[in-house]
């Protein structure tokens, strides 16, 4: 996924001078942003940034909120939410196909478990399940309605980091064979690399950069242009890496999992001696982290 | 800190005592610290209850029980025996089950609809749950003289009564159980586009069915203490009745059957709801069972 593959692709998310209000604070302030068909987007940002906002205006569950602004999103949306948010009541193949009205619904529904890996577990309940194992169920739910957009809101958070590389990788595969626009809300740096085409930095409710990802697959953390583009988000997301130390401080937005590889990986400015031997040598942890199955 | 310096003082003399002395010493104080209340005993629920029929048992038995205030085991078994052999026990028994499941019938009918009117509605809460509540306040039985001059002494007041003092408990648990859907399963609904009624069915319902549940158990109990009590206000049949016309002649021994029979009805009706429970709630077992 080197190329944007959605450069020429009709919009399906557009965005013109976007305003949410909460208590007379802007949270979004005057937003502007394209995200065209199959265009797997990753919005990064600070906690209060307003990601989950912008996010939550799109998926239409902004009800009493202030606002203005332009907002064109198609009707076909599905969420995918940080707690994978399975209805306890009922049996797995019971909740993918939950809402979906069609006459193959529950054939589509099998389909769904199956392509994440869940096949023959149609009628588990909820409880039995792991967390990784319910959030799978959860992109079940939300790919087997088609979708144009798929919004995710930190879908990985609340997983522990081999759970979440196993899901990256799902993601990626899904994404790739469905072809929804996607946009991914996440604070994890290495995420939004590893997964997207476009990268958006959300500060004060605005964006602060957008920056393609020209990286070629699979996208390992020593890769040529990796550490480059690394350094720029931080540095948009307000990451002083001229002094040590300063990036754990300020990258770390909650995040379990986040500091190893802030550690481990090459920094441009190159502060610390001990440091200086991770440069175009990184650690095995991490690159079985970067990596994406092409 | 001052704490801290005795106990290094202490430790090489503890050292010097022998290191395996310390080693085994120290799994000792960890079980000790433990606060949680162990491991259950074996058939722990009937160790209580054997050990109170055994008292009875040898107290009666070395007649240290004086028998008109409390008669043998033996004694009750044989008029219970006594009283089904001669058909009385299972007629009282039949009158009183009928207005138990009527009343609870009735009750369970209107707390579940008032609950359903309120917990979906918020204009349905404004009309509903100040009554309710008010109701809620007032003990059921307080009602029994204005039910007997409205229905007179007979089954409909009886019924009336249990239904009342049913309903509360059905109303107040299923009513909590709607308005605690969580606000999350909400937001899922409107992103998958469930329509409302879809919502109310998939969602709304399922997820207020423990409290529902809940409240079934808080009112079985709740419509045999009705029964119990309008059974001894004019009634002429049914277990209450029975003791009651036994305590007249002195007959203790009738009166503990009676006991023993609204105990085993109680126990039965509650293990009824909970394996109810079990089955519509089976989604709640985890691995473990």
């Amino acid at each position: 996924m080197a190329s944007h593959p959605g450069r020429l692709n009709p919009a399906a998310v557009q965005i013109d001078g976007l305003v949410r209000s909460f208590a007379g604070r802007r949270v979004l302030d005057g937003l502007e942003l394209t995200v065209r068909d199959g265009e797997f987007v990753a919005l990064l940002g600070r906690s209060g940034s307003g990601k989950s906002t912008l996010l939550r205006a799109l998926a239409r569950l902004d009800h009493d909120v202030d606002g203005e602004g332009g907002l064109t999103a198609p009707e076909d949306v599905s969420v995918v939410f940080q707690d994978a948010r399975l209805l306890p009541w009922k049996r797995l193949l019971d909740n993918v196909v939950l809402g979906l009205r069609a006459p193959d619904a529950e054939e589509r529904g099998r389909a769904a478990l199956a392509e994440v890996g869940l096949a023959g577990r149609e009628r588990a309940w909820p409880v039995e399940l792991s967390g990784g194992e319910q959030q799978r169920v959860s992109l079940a739910r939300s790919l087997v309605r088609e979708p144009r957009l798929l919004l995710a809101d930190e879908p990985f958070g609340a997983l522990d980091a081999l759970t979440r590389i196993r899901m990256h990788a799902l993601l990626r595969t899904l994404c790739a064979r469905h072809r929804p626009a996607v946009l991914l809300v996440t604070h994890d740096v290495d995420e939004a690399i590893a997964l997207a085409d476009r990268v958006v930095v959300l500060d004060r409710g605005r964006i602060a950069a957008d920056l393609p990802v020209d990286l070629p697959a699979p996208r390992r953390a020593g890769a040529p242009g990796h550490a480059e583009l690394r350094d720029r988000l931080l540095g948009h997301l307000g990451v002083d890496l001229t002094e040590p130390g300063a990036e754990t401080d300020g990258g770390a937005d909650g995040g379990p999992g986040h500091g190893p590889n802030h550690e481990a990986a090459p920094t441009a400015s190159g502060d610390g001696p001990g440091r200086r031997s991770g440069t175009g040598d990184t650690p095995a942890h991490d690159r079985s982290a970067e990596e994406i199955p092409a | 800190m001052s704490v801290d310096a005795p106990t290094r003082r202490a430790v090489p003399s503890a050292a010097a005592a022998g290191a395996g002395n310390a080693t085994k010493a120290r799994p000792r104080r960890a079980a000790g610290r433990r606060l949680g209340p162990g491991r259950p005993v074996p058939y722990g629920w009937a160790v209580g209850p054997t050990l109170l029929f055994a008292l009875w048992v040898a107290g009666a038995a070395a007649g240290l029980i004086d028998p008109r205030a409390l008669p043998a085991p033996w004694t009750v078994a044989a008029t219970a025996s006594d009283l089904i052999a001669e058909g009385r026990l299972q007629e009282h028994l039949f009158t009183s089950a009928q207005r138990a499941v009527l009343g609870l019938l009735f009750g369970v009918a209107a707390g579940l609809l008032l609950a359903l009117v309120s917990g979906l509605s918020r204009g349905g809460e404004a009309v509903v749950d100040g009554p309710v509540q008010i109701k809620r306040a007032i003990p059921s039985l307080a009602l029994i003289p204005l039910l007997i001059l409205w229905f007179g002494i007979g089954e409909t007041m009886k019924v009336v009564t249990i239904a009342l003092g049913v309903f509360v408990p059905v109303y107040i648990h299923t009513h909590n159980g709607l308005r605690a859907i969580d606000n999350r399963y909400a937001e899922l609904a409107e992103t998958v586009r469930l329509t409302r009624a879809a919502f109310i069915r998939q969602v709304v319902l399922p997820g207020a069915l423990p409290g529902f549940l809940l409240g079934m158990r808080f009112a079985v109990t709740a419509a045999w203490l009705a029964l119990a009590v309008v059974e001894q206000v004019n009634a002429t049949s049914g277990i209450g009745y029975m003791m009651e016309l036994a305590r007249t002649y002195g007959q203790t021994d009738v009166i503990l059957v009676g006991l023993v029979v609204y105990g085993l009805l109680g126990l039965v009706s509650d293990g009824l709801v909970r394996l109810v429970e079990r089955r519509a709630l089976s989604w709640r077992r985890t691995l473990a069972g």
